[in-house]
Formats: structure tokens, C-alpha cells, sequence
């Protein structure tokens, strides 16, 4: 089932900035999905559009099959925001600002749902605290907290994770994907590479406002990515000249690098083995290296 | 309708209000004590009856609307202005509630801390001077619809203020003068005659007037011109938020 459909969708500004350039997206339901982008790439803009805080300038966007501005009531209410900044009431308690959200939403009273959330969120001794006395990771904690307090199908993620320590990092992502277990369809923005390889099962990557590519992730990694072979051989030979020309091989010291794509060219590894063998070159080590998400990721929107 | 939703707004604002009770109701009312010491036993002596009223008796509708008018619009104004500044209006944007049941839930919670604290004025000022009210429906009725219409219009400032200072701007520049032109403090017929028909621009002459009438029975213009105005005022306020929130003026990019 489809949890978002986006078609052609735009986003142009009152001073000629075009925000948006014809987005067409879909996200499944239960799946975690990541926006990868530079800072103005479009991705805080999108999330918006979606949850009804800015508007669009044509297009459609759909929340389980319904229009997000015709029936708005229906689509905002499965949906649960977490945005980039941290904005809350800072003298209201942690408690009350759940209450508060969940009433929003039109959510009948439910402490036992409330006191869930803290637990998973380790927010229980800070449920009585006013919001300004925590720590800036807290905070986000509870900002999180406030996009659940709503029991929502869709966790929009604005870059959770920013200016936030490794270890609340770590735990964040156990719970978006206890989150996924129970249905959760969450999309993500992020700009730590690690985040979406992570966590994601599906990964798109946006730049001046186009969508560049969404690609499940493994997919993503192998039909992009560059593999690396270096080989250490034992010394060098008088017939590694010949080899290095044919595989067009880099050569530092005694380490010979191949390097292929697999979209690109045909793995031609097996044969330069075999070409070393017989010209009698003692191979002392061999190495793979894949390129990772960040590799790729700067490749796209660098081109 | 997600009546849930304009509780939970009204709640919050509520609550706001009852966490910073010197400011919300201590201030207004020790405002309101000090003119009644001033202008009512310091300089009301000098001055005798008004339509037959004691001076001191006249001032009280004139104050309740004063501050009644004063609380509405800074209520009001804060209180949607504030979660644009510090972001929390996300919130609200991305919520299953209209329009109608946001600007439900600001409000009625501005004006219910207006009808509180103009409750409390005349109760206070009823320990101290003889208050007779002719016409304790009316009296309660205007009180309730001249907060709900200028807690509107406090709205509609909010959402158009985009830093602190303009938030103050058309209470200051005014709405206060209007208030204090506008009879507060006296007749309208205690005025020169060219004054007089200017001060029937004012609309403000008109909710005081109508507002005194229900205490004592006098009043400077038609009753009935008055509750009309009133409604006009504020169905022009509906109709401007209403379009605010259609078009997105000063809350959507």
C-alpha cells in the first residue's frame, strides 16, 4: 500500500525561486524512507507541503489515497511531525505539551498511551519537568514524543538527529525501527550519510530541488557504487607495465589499485587475477573496497 | 468538528494565563483600582453627578470596557503571535483542526480571561462603590460579545504582527485613545457641540455607551445603533480572519 504519493509537484516563491521542480515520489507503508540533500535542497520544503504547513504551487500530494488539502483532516491526522528546529512551549511541562498534542489531533484522553511514549523515549523522570530545564537532546526527545503522542501512521523526520550526541543518535534509530515493526511508515531527512544507511530501506536524494534518484538502499549502493581492488604484490616485475596499461591500474609502490563501476564498465577482476598469475607475480594480499553512501551521494550532487 | 482540538488550544491558553496570574489578572485590576482612586475619589468629588449618576458610580462601565477592550486584543494577539515566533505554530498547522476551531480555541480563551477580569473589576469595585445594574442580561451580554469581537480583531493583529512591536502598535495608537475618547470618562453631551458629532465617529462611543446604558439606564446614543455596530464589527472580523486562513496571509509560505 501506498502511505505517500507526490506528483508533479512545485513549489516556486513569490521572488522567483523555485523550491520544488516537478517532485514525483511514492513511499510504501511501513518502509523507512530517507531524503538525502545539501542544506536548501528542497527536502524542509517538501515535508512542509505534505503536512500542510506550506503550500504548494501545483501538483498533488496524497496520504494513503486521499488529497492532503481536500481532506486534510483525514490525512493530518495520520501524520506525526518532528521539524528540524527545536520549538517548544519552554515553561509548559513535558506531560502537559503531550496532552496538548494529543488533543490536537482530536485524540480521546489517554494516559497509559502517554506513559508508553515517555517510557520508549526515556522520558519518564522528565515528565513533570518544565520543557525549558532540559537539555537540548531531551528537548528533541520530546519533540518526538509530541509527534507521537497522536498514535500517527507517518513520522516525518526533519533531521531528527541534528547536533545530537552519538548515543541518543544510536537510540533513536532502535526506536524508529521498533517504530517500522508496528507499522510506522517514517520519512526522514538527514544530512549524516550514516543515518540513511543505517536506518533506511529506501533512499532519496534531492538537489536544487529535483528528485536525483530514489533507489532501494543496497540497490542504490551496488548500481552506483565503484569497487576497489588492490592488489599487494610481492616486487615488481618487468611485465606489470603491460598489465597496468591493459587494466589501466594505478600503481603506488608495491600496491596495484583497480577500480571498476559495475553500471559502467564489465568486472574485468577475474581476468586481471588471472593475468598476474600467469605472468608469475606473487600476490600477497588482495582488498575490496565499496564505495559508501557519502561517496555516492557527493558524486551526485556535486555533478 | 475537532472539538478536542479547540479545548486542547483553549486549555493551553488557559493554563497560561492562570501560570502568570499577576500579570494576566493582578495587573489589569490594580490598573483599574488606581483610576478608580484617581479620577474616581481624588477628582470625582470635584466633579458631582453625571445623567444623575455619582461620578465615581459612572466611571465603573466606562473602565470595565476600557480594560475589557485592552485585555481582549493583547490576549488575543499574544496569544497566536507568540507560537509564530517561537515556531509552535508547526503545530498547529499540521493538525486535523480548520480554521474556524483554531481561532475557536484562541478566542474564546481571550475573551474568557477578559469577562474574567472585567468580573472581577465590578466585583472589587462593588465592595467600594454602589454599582446598580438596571439590566444584568444586557449587561452580561455585552460584556461577552465586546470581548469575543475584539479578542477577533486581537487575532487578526497577531497574525499580521511579524515582531513584538507592531502587536502593540493599533492598541497603543488606537484603540487606546479611541477607549479614552470614546466616554470612558465622561458624557459625550458633557462635550462642546462640534466634539460631540466627532465623538459619533468614534466607534468606540458606541460599545461604552450602550455598555453604561445597562448599568443605568442612560445612554449617549441609540442602544440598538450600538448592538448593531457591535455585530458588524464583528462579522467584518470573521471575515477577515476567515480569508486570512483561506489565503494564508502571514501563517503559510
Amino acid at each position: 500500500m501506498i502511505a505517500i504519493d507526490i506528483k508533479n509537484l512545485n513549489k516556486s516563491y513569490e521572488n522567483g525561486l523555485k523550491a520544488l521542480k516537478n517532485i514525483n515520489l511514492s513511499v510504501r507503508s511501513g518502509e523507512i524512507f530517507a531524503l538525502l540533500g545539501p542544506n536548501g535542497a528542497g527536502k524542509s520544503t517538501l515535508i512542509n507541503i505534505i503536512c500542510g504547513i506550506s503550500k504548494k504551487t501545483s501538483g498533488k500530494v496524497t496520504i494513503f489515497g486521499k488529497d492532503n488539502i481536500l481532506d486534510y483532516k483525514f490525512t493530518r491526522s495520520k501524520i506525526g511531525l518532528v521539524p528540524q528546529e527545536i520549538a517548544t512551549d519552554s515553561f509548559e511541562k513535558v506531560i502537559n505539551t503531550l496532552k496538548f498534542s494529543r488533543g490536537l489531533f482530536n485524540k480521546v484522553p489517554s494516559d497509559e498511551y502517554l506513559s508508553f511514549i515517555l517510557k520508549s523515549l526515556n522520558l519518564v523522570t522528565k515528565k513533570n519537568n518544565q520543557i525549558r530545564t532540559l537539555s537540548g537532546g531531551m528537548k528533541r526527545r520530546v519533540m518526538i514524543a509530541k509527534a507521537l503522542s497522536h498514535e500517527p501512521k507517518i513520522l516525518f523526520l526533519d533531521e531528527p538527529t541534528a547536533g545530537v550526541d552519538v548515543n541518543l543518535r544510536k537510540t533513536l534509530w532502535n526506536f524508529l525501527n521498533k517504530l517500522k515493526k508496528n507499522g510506522v511508515t517514517i520519512f526522514l531527512t538527514t544530512h549524516y550519510i550514516e543515518e540513511a544507511e543505517n536506518i533506511a530501506d529506501r533512499i532519496g536524494i534531492i538537489n536544487n530541488g529535483e528528485i536525483l534518484i530514489t533507489e532501494n538502499k543496497k540497490k542504490l549502493i551496488e548500481k552506483l557504487g565503484e569497487k576497489k581492488i588492490i592488489i599487494t604484490i610481492n616486487s615488481s616485475h618487468n611485465k606489470i607495465s603491460y598489465i597496468t596499461k591493459k587494466y589501466q591500474l594505478k600503481k603506488n609502490k608495491n600496491k596495484l589499485s583497480y577500480i571498476y563501476n559495475s553500471k559502467k564498465n564489465i568486472d574485468l577482476s577475474a581476468s586481471l587475477l588471472s593475468d598476474l598469475v600467469k605472468s608469475s607475480v606473487k600476490i600477497d594480499d588482495i582488498e575490496i573496497e565499496k564505495s559508501n553512501l557519502e561517496e555516492i551521494f557527493l558524486n551526485m550532487v556535486e555533478k | 468538528m475537532n472539538l478536542r482540538g479547540i479545548f486542547a488550544i483553549y486549555h493551553f491558553e488557559m493554563s497560561r494565563m492562570f501560570r502568570t496570574v499577576s500579570q494576566s489578572i493582578a495587573s489589569p485590576v490594580l490598573s483599574t483600582a488606581l483610576y478608580f482612586i484617581v479620577f474616581g475619589s481624588a477628582i470625582g468629588s470635584k466633579i458631582g453627578n453625571i445623567d444623575g449618576v455619582n461620578y465615581t458610580s459612572f466611571l465603573v462601565p466606562g473602565l470595565i470596557m476600557l480594560t475589557i477592550l485592552n485585555q481582549s486584543v493583547s490576549n488575543a494577539s499574544f496569544g497566536i503571535y507568540f507560537p509564530k515566533f517561537s515556531g509552535t505554530i508547526y503545530e498547529i498547522l499540521s493538525a486535523p483542526i480548520s480554521p474556524i476551531e483554531i481561532t475557536c480555541g484562541y478566542v474564546l480563551a481571550a475573551a474568557s480571561k477578559s469577562v474574567l477580569v472585567g468580573l472581577i473589576i465590578l466585583i472589587t469595585s462593588a465592595f467600594f462603590i454602589e454599582i446598580t445594574i438596571l439590566h444584568p442580561f444586557w449587561m452580561l451580554l455585552f460584556l461577552i460579545l465586546m470581548s469575543i469581537t475584539f479578542s477577533l480583531f486581537g487575532f487578526i493583529i497577531g497574525i499580521w504582527a511579524n515582531d513584538f512591536q507592531k502587536i502593540q502598535l493599533i492598541p497603543s495608537f488606537i484603540l487606546t485613545p479611541l477607549t479614552f475618547l470614546g466616554g470612558s470618562f465622561y458624557s459625550i453631551s458633557m462635550l462642546p457641540d462640534f466634539w460631540q458629532k466627532l465623538s459619533y465617529v468614534n466607534p468606540i462611543v458606541y460599545l461604552i455607551s450602550s455598555f453604561r446604558w445597562s448599568f443605568y439606564g442612560n445612554s449617549d446614543v441609540n442602544v440598538v445603533v450600538s448592538i448593531s455596530a457591535t455585530f458588524f464589527f464583528l462579522v467584518l472580523c470573521m471575515v477577515f480572519v476567515s480569508w486570512i486562513f483561506k489565503t494564508g496571509y502571514k501563517i503559510k509560505t
